[in-house]
């Protein structure tokens, strides 16, 4: 039986040690109020993907979450740089990572991509100097 | 295969979850792109990998593979495996490189988690 939440968990750019700590999190608590198997996977791989990307590109994140039975929502808001052309970044294959990123297997302009692919609706906004804004919605 | 049968065949070491040593699996994917892990591995797979990052314990937590396979000798820092241990998701490591253990595993019934990647091809660029 799914229950309803709304929580909140802040992400630190740079901190390539704890990325995918707060997905882990997410996915647990998602478990435990009885989330479907595909939902719950589909909701994890995105958040795990939205975090990898604040921790290698922005200053820090906030990764919100509303769930309702049979919806569950990811807002997903950095402070950082922001994306200049958001149509290239959305492209397979398209990175700008560095080095460290890559060392840790990450990096391989599959992120956004593979969120899109997880959600129902994908909304992106983004501005430069400011940052990026992420709506992931995910139905049952 | 279960495994055992896997730990057996690859004279792998078993570094986290033998009391797991049961699992059977029919599927893999052989990366050291969690990216790619993220976007193609299948629930129930195990990942074949030469990185040894607390990241890859999160990863497979997160796509559900039911064990991580370290190759070419790799034995994973402590940080990785006491992290596995509290997901609760084994890890084993053998000395075969990347090409010889997904070869052997294949040769005995196990296949990959997609065959090849549909949709338009990605292109790379430097």
């Amino acid at each position: 039986m799914t229950q309803g939440c709304e929580c909140s968990f802040p992400v630190e750019g740079e901190r390539f040690e704890d990325a995918g700590k707060v997905s882990v999190e997410v996915k647990k608590m998602l478990k435990k109020i009885g989330i479907p198997d595909d939902m719950l996977r589909r909701a994890a791989i995105a958040t795990y993907e939205a975090e990898v990307n604040i921790i290698s590109y922005a200053i820090r994140g906030t990764v919100h979450l509303q769930v309702t039975p049979g919806r569950i929502l990811i807002d997903i808001q950095d402070t950082g740089p922001g994306i200049g052309n958001i149509e290239q970044a959305m492209e397979q294959g398209y990175s700008t990572a560095n080095d460290r990123i890559r060392e840790m297997g990450f990096g391989a302009g599959m992120g956004l991509f593979n969120i899109k692919n997880c959600s129902d609706t994908f909304e992106i906004s983004s501005e430069e100097g400011t940052g990026t804004h992420l709506s992931i919605l995910i139905n049952r | 295969m279960t495994l055992r049968e896997i730990a057996d065949l690859l004279d792998a070491k078993i570094l986290v979850g033998g009391d797991h040593l049961d699992i059977e699996v029919k599927t893999a994917f052989s990366a050291d792109l969690m990216s790619d892990v993220l976007a193609f591995a299948k629930p129930g797979s195990i990942m074949i990998t030469g990185l040894t990052n607390p990241q890859i314990v999160r990863i497979a937590s997160i796509v559900d593979n039911s064990a991580i396979l370290v190759v070419r000798g790799k034995i994973p820092p402590e940080e990785t495996l006491s992290l596995a241990e509290e997901l609760d998701i084994p890890v084993l490591s053998t000395r075969y490189i990347l090409f010889e253990t997904s070869g052997r595993l294949y040769a005995n019934g196990i296949v990959g988690c997609v065959r090849k990647i549909e949709g338009p091809e990605s292109v790379v660029p430097l």
